[in-house]
This record gives C-alpha cells, structure tokens and sequence, in this order.
C-alpha cells in the first residue's frame, strides 16, 4: 500500500498497526479462500481489485467526496434506504461487521452472550480500524432485534454521529405507516445534513441508480441457476458483499459484464463445478466482510452454493421500488412498500420467508438448504426451528448450523458439512 | 489366502484410531491405538502392521491421511451408518457417543443417512464429559458405569457444561451425596442429552449404540428406559466407524 494511504488512515484516526494487522489477515483469508478457486470467471478481476483496495482507493474515493461537499452515510441494515441518500448527492456505505475484533473491549460494554455481528460493529469501532465508521458523517442505527436496538444506546456514546431509526415489528397497516414516518424523518434529517431539498426528481434519479443495482444482482441471481454452475457461491457472495461499498455505478456495470461472461460459459456449458455437484442453499443472518468461514467450508466440502436467503444476497436485493409516482409522496409511498417486503426475522409472525426460502429452492435448483445462524441471534435461531419442520416436511434436506466467527468449531463444521454433502448425493 | 481385495478402513478420532481390514463381509484383521499428540503417526503405525489393497479414512483426522497420502475419506457419519448396517442388519437408528462428539443417525430403507445431528463446539455429553465426571469423583472410568448401577438415591445434576458440572459436582459432595448417586446423576444428565439427539433424527427400531459410551453399562441400562426399546450394542462399539470406511471401500 501507498505512503498516502498511511497517511490517510492516520487522519481518520485509525490505530495503524492495529490496522496493519486486520489488512495482512483480511490479504491472507482472501488469497486462500479466493484467489486460489479455479476456473473462476475473469470478471471478477474486478472485484478482487476492490477488495484489495477496500481500505485504498474506495476510501480515498470517500475522502474526495467529502471535500466536494457530498456526505457519506454508514448503515448497519438493510432498512437503511439508500435511494434517499443520494438523492441527496449523498454516499451511502455499509458498514461490515463480519470478524472478530478487540472483542475483549467489546465486552466491557456489552454481554457475552451478544451476537458477533453486534460485538464486531463495537470491536471496529473500539480496535480504531474501520476507515468506512471513520469517515461517515452520519452513522444509522435501527430498532430491529433487542440486541441491536440496545446496543445502539452505548454505541452513541462511542460516535457522535449517530441517528437511529425505529422499525416495526408486524407487517400490519400500523406497521408500515411507522416505516413510512420513520423514512419521512430520515429524509429530513438527510436533508438538514446535506443541506440538499430533495425533490421528486431527485428521488427519482436515486431509486433508478439502486433499482439498477438491484436488478444487476438479481441477473446474476438467476444465472447461478444453470448447472455446472458458472460462478461459485464465494465469488457470488464476495459480490454480494461488494454491493454496499461500492460506488454504485461502477458496481452495477462491473456486475453486468461478469454476467456477460457468465452467459457464455453457460451456453459453452462451462462451469466451476462438475456437472451434478450437490447444489447448496444458504439462509439465514447476513454474512458480512468478511466472514466466508461457513461458504468456504461448504465449498471445500464438494458442493456448490447457488444462492444466498441472507441479507447479503435476495433478501436485499429481490425486489425494486416503483419509481411511477408523479411527486415525492407518491415515491415515498413506494419506498415504503419495497422496504416493507423485506422479510428480516425480527418480524412476528414472517411467513413470507419461508415461503421465499421455498421459492429459492425451486429458482436456484438446490438440492438442500443450510441455514445459518449466529450464536445468540434469537430471531434467526428462532425462526430456524419452524423453518426446518416445514422444509422437511416438504422432503428438502436441511441442516441448521450455528456459528460465529472463530474458528475453534472448524472440524465440527466441516465434519457436519459434508455429512450433509454426502446425504444430498 | 484368499482372492478376495483387502479393504481397509481406518477411523482417525480425537481419542483413539481404529483400523479395520476386511475380506468380503469378513473382518480379518482389527486394531486400535490411542491418537496421541500425533494421531498422523499413530495411523501410519497401524497401517504398516497390515497390508490391504483399498482403504478409506474416516473420523476426526481424515484429512491429515488425506493430505498426507491422497486416500479417500467419508465422513463419520457415513461410516457409521454403513458400519452399523453389518453390525446388525436392518438398522435404522444409530447412536454413538465418542471421545468428544455426540451423534445420532437416521438410516433409510436402502442404508443411506436420511437425517443425523451431532454436537456443534462443545464436548458436552460425550466421552470426555464422562471422563472428567469420572475422575472428579475418583474413579476410573471403568469403574465408573458400574459404580452409577449400585447407587441408593436420587440426586440430579443440571448442567451440561462440563465446567458447571464439575462445580454441580463438587457442591453435591459437600453436601455429602455420595460418589455412586451422584455417579448415577452424571449418568442421566448425558443419556437425557443423547435422547434428545435420537429423537430429534426420529428413532426407529432397531436401534445399534456404538462408540466408547456403550462400553458402559449404566448408560446402557438407562438409554434402553428412556427410549422404552431394545439397544443393541456391536462386538466392538469403537471399531464402527473403522468398519464401515473398509465396507465403503471397495
Ligand atoms: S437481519 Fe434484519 S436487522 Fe439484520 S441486517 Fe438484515 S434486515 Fe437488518
Ligand atoms: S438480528 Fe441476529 S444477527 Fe442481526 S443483529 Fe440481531 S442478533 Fe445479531
């Protein structure tokens, strides 16, 4: 990395050599777990690039933004509407939550028991190590599960930027007409930042750069379908992944030449895969950058995974805003109802996901589904069990994992794995 | 000597490894050693001791063999489920309480794995918890099934961690229980842990209890109460997985 880099990240404050140590971790688990795939599609030279710069180029991009006067907003949640920000001229990132960092801090504010996604959003913040935290002009937090809902409260002692939004809990009528107020003040709240009046042509032009975005993953989607497989579900996830950090332009177009490629190596029949390897489905908590434990031991298992029911993957990104709506209000009326579809566990009762998990499973030919959840995480670990009677109930193979981020379980897992992988043959 | 291919299958655990070389639907030649701090090494010694034309690897260090020498591995639960379908024809529930895991299986009409659990992380429940119930209440662990079938009372112990049980443990000596009821307390914590697991593959008779945990007779005795059924243990409980990598082999 560039002298200029260093001195960047001095300026935001970062512990360097705590930092040093994340970015020689984040450069190993990268070339093992990636670089080392083979027959992977040339488009993903991309993607890799941008990981490699994930803490360069993309925050030097961040930083240029800034002094130009645009804001840069970091989400922890899906329900962070991102059509909003840059209608504001905003940039909107996410901000990843997937290892393991000064975790013994972390716990000094918060219990053990306390998910490894909610630890990580604390250990970054405390370890000094995340340019994307540092660099945000406003941090968004959200009233989901309890977990997060809390730990919000002594994370704003931490930051002192940070806006938290409230969410319901029911897809009732009530429901969504507190989203729609919640999205009405955040709106407001992007504008007094901004200082930019964001009017129906805005909006407009922001929810026609995500639903492009939106519609690029969900080509790529549908391409995994296709057996032998064309992408593994590393790169896909990695994809995934890149998706909340990007610039989204840049992203939408890199996505569509990768899936350009992937259409050819289908009519060449040309995969990663054997023809007939077992064709994995994962559901569950998001996997965040970079936590690709679970995906690289499946795929080290001799499987395939073709789709993700996660955050990080369909349950992002499956439907689109209308963008009809003459004014603002109509416009927000349609944010509101995309976003309300999102079927995230901390929703009572949420058929909705069961029945996407099954519509999955016919749309990506999968031949078993793994659901993932984390340690401490009730409402994914919850809605496991029922999840599991009913998909079994219909003669899909499932199998619940539970795990963070370390790596002590990692025979367990593996033996589990390809148990599973072996009873799908 | 016969025609027949000699196929081995060796099964690398956490405690033990355990090889197993058949002829057919014969078992000619069985062994087992401790793993050690080098159970590549172990598995290499026992393996030198015989010869075979195919082999298969299983258990815990599969693919140390396999990165060392390129064999084929299954996994456990496979092998187990093949080997219990020898043990004893028409299996269709198995369950093994190993060194430090766990694991129930579901095997189908056609001796496939339908369904299986085992534990994720923790050694709750398995040989080890039973190991160290054991020598907290000085006994061996030979001594120890056998000592749980003698006692008076009821006590019960709640915890299934092995830190918190020890403590449990501990307490009730001070309270003066005595070694054999809380022996058997121990004993009905880990069988109403395995329970749960069989139940949760659906248990079907007959039923085959396989690893180190069926050489005991306490938990024999209260596994056979609490699933109201037959419990059929093999010959050589240890040697299941071993004998089905070298039945999966050929
Ligand atoms: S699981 Fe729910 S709360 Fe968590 S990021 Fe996804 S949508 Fe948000
Ligand atoms: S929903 Fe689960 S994974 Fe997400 S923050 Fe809450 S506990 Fe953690």
């Amino acid at each position: 990395m560039s002298e200029d880099y260093r001195k960047m990240w001095e300026g935001l404050g970062l512990d360097l050599a705590a930092h040093d140590a994340l970015l020689s971790v984040l450069g190993q688990g990268y070339q093992q777990l990636f670089l080392s795939q083979k027959n992977r599609p040339a488009g993903m030279g991309y993607f890799d690039f941008v990981m490699s710069e994930v803490h360069g180029l993309r925050v030097k991009e961040l930083l240029d933004a800034k002094a130009a006067g645009r804001k840069v907003i970091g989400a922890f949640c899906l329900f962070v509407p991102e059509e909003i920000v840059l209608a504001a001229d905003g940039v909107m990132v996410g901000l990843c939550t997937g290892a393991d960092f000064a975790t013994e801090k972390a716990e000094e504010l918060l219990p053990r028991n306390t998910c490894a996604l909610i630890k990580s959003m604390f250990g970054f913040k405390l370890g000094r190590v995340c340019p994307y935290m540092e660099s945000c002009d406003m941090i968004v937090g959200e009233n989901t599960c309890d977990g997060k809902k809390k730990a919000y409260e002594s994370f704003g002692a931490l930051v002192d930027n940070l806006y938290v939004m409230d969410m319901p809990q029911m897809k009732s009528p009530q429901g969504r007409d507190l989203l729609k107020s919640e999205y009405y003040r955040f709106l407001k709240a992007v504008e007094e930042l901004t200082g930019v009046t964001i009017d129906a042509a805005r909006l407009k032009k922001g929810i026609a750069v995500v639903n492009n975005k939106r519609k690029a993953v969900q080509r790529l989607a549908k391409l995994r379908a296709a057996d032998p497989a064309p992408i593994s579900g590393l790169d896909a996830l990695l994809v995934n992944q890149i998706f909340f950090y990007d610039d989204p332009v840049r992203f939408t177009a890199s996505v569509n030449a990768l899936c350009d490629e992937l259409e050819q190596r289908i009519t060449k029949n040309e995969g990663v895969f054997a023809a007939g390897t077992p064709r994995i489905l994962m559901a569950g908590c998001p996997m965040a950058v970079p936590n690709w434990k679970v995906p690289a031991i499946v795929e080290g298992s001799g499987a395939v995974i073709v789709g993700e029911e996660s955050c990080i993957g369909e349950r992002g990104t499956r439907t689109l805003v209308k963008d009809s709506a003459p004014d603002l209000y109509g416009l927000m009326d349609a944010i509101t109802d995309r976003y309300f579809t999102i079927d995230c566990a901390i929703f009572t009762p949420n058929p909705s996901r069961t029945e996407h998990i099954h519509e999955m499973k016919s749309a990506c030919k999968a031949d078993g589904v793994i659901h993932y959840g984390l340690p401490f995480c009730q409402p994914y670990q919850m809605e496991a069990i029922p999840i599991e009677k009913k998909l079994t109930a219909n003669g899909i193979p499932v199998m619940r994992l539970e795990t963070d981020y370390s790596s002590e379980d990692a025979g367990q897992l593996k033996t589990r794995v390809e148990a599973f992988v072996e009873l799908l043959k | 000597m016969s025609g027949l291919l000699r196929c081995a299958g060796i099964d690398i655990g956490s405690r033990s490894v355990e090889l197993v070389v058949m002829e057919g639907e014969t078992v000619v030649h069985s062994r087992i050693a401790p793993s050690g701090f080098d159970p590549l090494a172990s598995a290499n010694a026992l393996l030198a001791e015989t010869h075979y034309d195919r082999l298969i690897a299983t258990g815990y260090g599969r693919h140390l063999l396999e990165l060392a020498q390129d064999v084929e591995t299954v996994t456990e639960i496979k092998a187990y489920a093949r080997g219990a379908g020898h043990a004893l024809p028409g299996c269709r529930t198995v369950l093994d309480i190993g060194g430090q895991d766990v694991k129930a299986i579901s095997i189908g009409d056609n001796g496939r794995v339908v369904k299986f659990e085992m534990n994720d992380r923790c050694a709750a429940g398995s040989g080890k918890f039973l190991e160290i119930m054991a020598h907290t209440l000085g006994y061996t662990l030979e001594e120890f099934g056998p000592a749980a079938l003698t006692a008076q009372h009821d006590v019960s112990i709640n915890s299934m961690c092995t830190v918190f049980a020890e403590s449990e443990v501990t307490s009730l000596l001070h309270k003066g229980a005595s070694r054999a009821d809380i022996a058997l307390a121990v004993h009905r914590s880990i069988v109403k842990r395995a329970v749960g697991m069989v139940n949760r593959v659906a248990v079907t008779e007959p039923l085959l209890f396989a690893g180190g945990g069926a050489l005991n007779p306490c938990t024999r005795r209260l596994l056979a109460e609490a699933l109201g059924m037959e419990i059929h243990v093999p010959e050589a409980p240890q040697m299941l997985g071993a004998l089905g990598a070298a039945r999966l082999s050929p």
